[in-house]
């Protein structure tokens, strides 16, 4: 099986370990991640605007370069995934936005949100099948007390994310269940780490991340992952790494047994 | 040629404001057939029906056109009238210039040519109309009442007592409802069991009633004074003649891991059970799902321990057909599933409840024999937090629309029951507004505040959240002191919203009796028949029309019974001669009517047909009008156009469409 996959910027900088691991996963799950060419920044925030048209184009030209290619579009980075997943949504269901973005792009076919968008967990938990995933997991994680931090940007807005339920997500827990380790279910998995705030408010990020971590650790997790670099970045600074957090694609990887060859490379 | 009167009424400014009403009684006399035009002001009143009287007599009319309000308001009106005036009361048509033109429409000069149209339309059809005589049909002396609870223990009582015959049908094993699983009741804080369960008695001892418990409405047909009932009585698996209710059964039955649907599943119960102590009727039930004996065949200790040799295995559902002339729906109400309130942590913690699991835990005969305790540890809150609204007043589609309407005062009740009993436990309410309208109920909700020192905070709660040393957070925003809200909990109540209960839609459908969007049962009409279906003969009773308290539920469940006893008093009843009627000589025998036909009113025979003067045996349609309730389905379907509907037939309704063309 072949996917369009869509990186992000963060994912070839502060974030490559997120991105190789996942690569290395895919290869042994049996499935590749064909990088689209010449994509652009997502803009990291979606935009609120709604007669903001510029900041959604480079979304709209990756999902017409997966549509071109016949292709699902993949991505792994949680806020490229929001952006992406909610201009499509545009493009789909807001005429205004579509005809805006489509006079301006001039395609050879208008883009209308026909690419479905995936993120690599959904990839996990509706192409190849969580009970499959299982199944090719060579190194189980067994006894590994994890707490799935889901952040904000896969959940939320519900009805267009359309990842799990917000309020009670289990797409995470059921992965960590999958590569052979325990779950810890802990009440400010859903809840934002503070996002860019930590830029201006440190305080204000700091409380958010200590509730998580603390809340985490105290329902018996000995480590958190996530699939957010920025949420990464603020659980790590906020909180004196009191937790170890790791993307969940380095414990996939470790599962698979592909973790050292990506180490090594 | 027709004599007709137009009467074209201003219901005060209502229509007058907004259409011309002299002008459309000048075009009136403009149309052919229309020999009188005149308007008043009120025409429903007793001067406007003399003018209508007046005008038949000296004008000699023959038809009447009322331009006025819906036919659903006043067409009875009307037609009396002309009928006391000596002419036939289906030769009276009304425009409906108000519902149907003056109240959706500001622009004068359109609404008044709208109205005219509309008045042209009905002339055209009396033009046409015939005189039509209804038939008779009996009335079945005896009532149904769907549902066990205290809405229909009412209506039922009140119905036996007026000298008629009445059945309930209750789906689980005993009468009682959601009434028998509460512990108090507002405003006055008696015993729910003390009130409740003297009527129950009453009810089950009653000569006129006959409960069917363990049982339902399987099917329905006939109409108003004839209905024809099918009761499914579930296989009890117990012989209810034989068993004295001593409940060994019950003390000995191994499998006791299912959840007690009474105590809100909060503990378990035997696979042979009554729900409740004061069950009526005292006789257990085998729930065969559970049963180990039904399960592997091993077991049987129940048949063994009973002495009086009640236990029946072989036991099968028994079907029994009964005639009815009045049907009364009271079928109560469920809380609604929390699933779209993850945020409550109602899945993820023991010690959030609903308030009505709080009923059972407040109960003496509850799974805490009454102690207020956290079910994850059992030990005593200290701080207990109540949230309202939860998933009532809802904009989204989460949750409900509406108002619950009797959270507020239980939310009430129980925090004073609490403070009360418990003076060291302090108590919070987050509400958005309280609802407390009602004889003595802001009162009851003061004394909560004023007197029990019941903290009540106006704001929402966005999140419960578990802490890892089995404390609950409560994460909300007080909106007059405008800042968030982190308190903590012992113990989170949630006043769930009330919805119909599940099974009320197959009922409806059974009925022909319709429901809103929320799947509550339509009224006939809201302010004037609120206790009356639109299909004849269906009453309504408790929160299946509404949410209701007790005392509303009590009263509407009295007025239920009057007008299904206003139905039971008549010894007959006059059929709508608005029925379908065949043409023989042009039906082909094709059954397609039949087959559309939602009443089974169409049935055929083979009969000599004189065609011209060729004599001819065939097989032609044939309407049942005592069944016929006049849809039109088979009028439309007819290939041949040999079905007509009398009082609406193809011609009139084509010579109403050519008039409003015109």
């Amino acid at each position: 099986m072949k996917y369009s996959y869509y990186p992000g910027c963060t994912l070839k900088n502060k974030a490559k370990d997120l991105d190789a691991y996942a690569r290395a996963s895919a290869r042994a799950l049996g499935f590749e991640l064909e990088e689209i060419e010449n994509w652009q920044c997502c803009g990291g925030v979606y935009p609120l605007g709604s007669d903001e048209i510029a900041s959604k184009l480079s979304s709209v030209r990756a999902l017409n370069e997966a549509k071109e290619k016949g292709q699902d579009l993949v991505t792994l980075c949680s806020a490229c995934h929001h952006v992406i997943k909610r201009v499509n949504d545009d493009m789909k269901n807001v005429e205004d936005i579509r005809t805006k973005a489509n006079n301006y792009m001039q395609l050879d076919e208008p883009y209308a949100g026909e690419t479905k968008v995936l993120h690599f967990l959904e990839v996990l938990r509706d192409e190849i099948g969580f009970d499959k995933l299982k199944e090719k997991v060579v190194n189980p994680l067994t006894g590994k007390k994890i707490g799935a931090y889901y952040g904000c940007l896969l959940l939320r807005p519900g009805k267009i994310l359309e990842f799990d339920n917000p309020e009670n997500p289990k797409i995470l827990e059921d992965f960590i269940r999958a590569i052979g380790a325990e779950p810890v279910i802990y009440p400010y998995r859903n809840e934002c780490c503070g996002g860019y705030i930590s830029l201006k408010e440190k305080d204000m990020a700091k409380n958010m991340c200590n509730n998580i971590v603390d809340s985490a650790d105290g329902f018996g997790a000995e480590m958190l992952i996530t699939a957010c670099p920025l949420c990464m970045y603020n659980l790590k600074k906020s909180t004196d790494e009191k937790l170890p957090v790791k993307y969940f694609t380095e414990l996939l990887a470790e599962a698979l047994g592909v973790k050292e060859e990506v180490d090594k490379a | 040629m027709q004599r007709i009167g137009v009467f074209v009424c201003h219901c005060g400014s209502n229509i007058a404001a907004t259409v011309d009403v002299k002008k459309v009684a000048e075009w009136a006399l403009k149309e052919p057939g229309v020999v009188h035009a005149e308007d008043y002001p009120y025409m429903c009143s007793e001067a406007g029906q003399s003018k209508i009287q007046a005008a038949i007599k000296e004008k000699n009319l023959t038809g009447v056109v009322v331009c006025s309000c819906s036919p659903r308001m006043h067409e009875t009106t009307f037609r009396e009238a002309a009928e006391r005036a000596g002419i036939n009361p289906y030769m009276v048509e009304i425009a409906n210039i108000r519902e149907h033109c003056s109240w959706i429409h500001k622009d004068m000069e359109e609404a008044t040519k709208k109205a005219v149209i509309l008045m042209r339309a009905a002339v055209a059809k009396v033009n046409l109309n015939t005189p039509l005589k209804p038939g008779e049909s009996r009335v079945t002396k005896r009532a149904l009442v769907i549902g066990g609870g205290i809405a229909g223990i009412q209506t039922a009582l009140d119905i036996a007592e007026a000298g008629y015959k009445v059945d309930i049908v209750e789906k689980t094993p005993s009468i009682g409802g959601r009434m028998s699983q509460l512990d108090k009741t507002f405003p006055t804080l008696d015993c729910s069991a003390c009130i409740l369960t003297p009527k129950m008695v009453e009810v089950n001892k009653h000569e006129n009633v006959n409960i069917y418990t363990y049982s339902e409405v399987e099917k329905v047909s006939g109409f108003v004074g004839d209905f024809t009932v099918d009761i499914r009585k579930k296989a009890r698996s117990v012989d209810m003649d034989k068993c004295t209710g001593c409940g060994v059964c019950q003390e000995k039955c191994p499998s006791k891991k299912t959840p007690s649907e009474f105590n809100r599943a909060l503990n378990t119960r035997t696979a042979i059970y009554t729900p409740f102590a004061q069950a009526i009727p005292n006789v257990p039930v085998i729930d065969r799902e559970a049963c180990i004996k039904f399960k592997t065949g091993k077991c049987g200790i129940c048949e063994k321990v009973c002495q009086a040799g009640a236990i029946k295995y072989d036991q099968e559902d028994e079907i029994i057909t009964e005639k009815y002339g009045a049907i009364v729906v009271a079928t109560g109400f469920d809380m609604i599933k929390l699933d779209n309130y993850d945020e409550y942590a109602y899945s993820q913690s023991k010690d959030v409840i609903t308030s009505l699991e709080l009923e059972r835990i407040m109960n003496a005969a509850g799974p805490t024999k009454g102690h207020l305790e956290r079910l994850s540890d059992g030990k005593a809150p200290k701080e207990m937090v109540f949230i309202q609204c939860v998933g009532s007043r809802c904009s989204d589609d989460r949750g409900k629309s509406y108002c619950s309407k009797i959270c507020c005062m239980y939310t009430a009740k129980h925090a004073m029951l609490i403070r009360d009993k418990y003076p060291d436990v302090n108590v919070t309410v987050f509400y958005i507004d309280v609802r407390t309208p009602g004889k003595n109920f802001d009162e009851f909700y003061r004394r909560a505040v004023e007197d029990y020192g019941v903290n009540y905070i106006k704001g929402q709660v966005g999140k419960v959240i578990p802490q890892p040393d089995g404390k609950l957070l409560v994460r909300g925003v007080d909106l007059i002191d405008n800042k968030q809200i982190l308190k903590e909990a012992d113990m989170v109540v949630l006043a769930a919203a009330i919805e119909p209960n599940k099974d009320v839609r197959k009922i409806a459908t059974m009925l022909t009796a319709s429901i809103d969007t929320n799947n509550f049962l339509t009224e006939a009409h809201a302010k004037l028949r609120p206790v009356e279906s639109p299909t004849a003969g269906i009453f309504l009773s408790g929160v299946c029309q509404g949410p209701k308290d007790i005392p509303e539920t009590v009263s509407q469940a009295g007025a239920a019974a009057v007008k299904a006893i206003g139905l039971l008093a008549k010894d007959k009843l006059m059929t709508n001669p608005c029925t379908a009627k065949p043409d023989e000589l042009m039906c082909n025998g094709c059954s397609q009517c039949a087959n559309v036909c939602p009443y089974g009113a169409i049935s055929y025979e083979v009969k000599e047909i004189n065609d011209h003067g060729v004599r001819e045996t065939r097989r032609v349609a044939s309407v049942n009008s005592a069944l016929c309730q006049g849809c039109g389905a088979c009028t439309v379907t007819c290939p041949s156009g040999a079905m007509d509907l009398q009082g609406f037939s193809n011609r009139q309704i084509l010579a109403e469409v050519d008039a409003i063309c015109r």
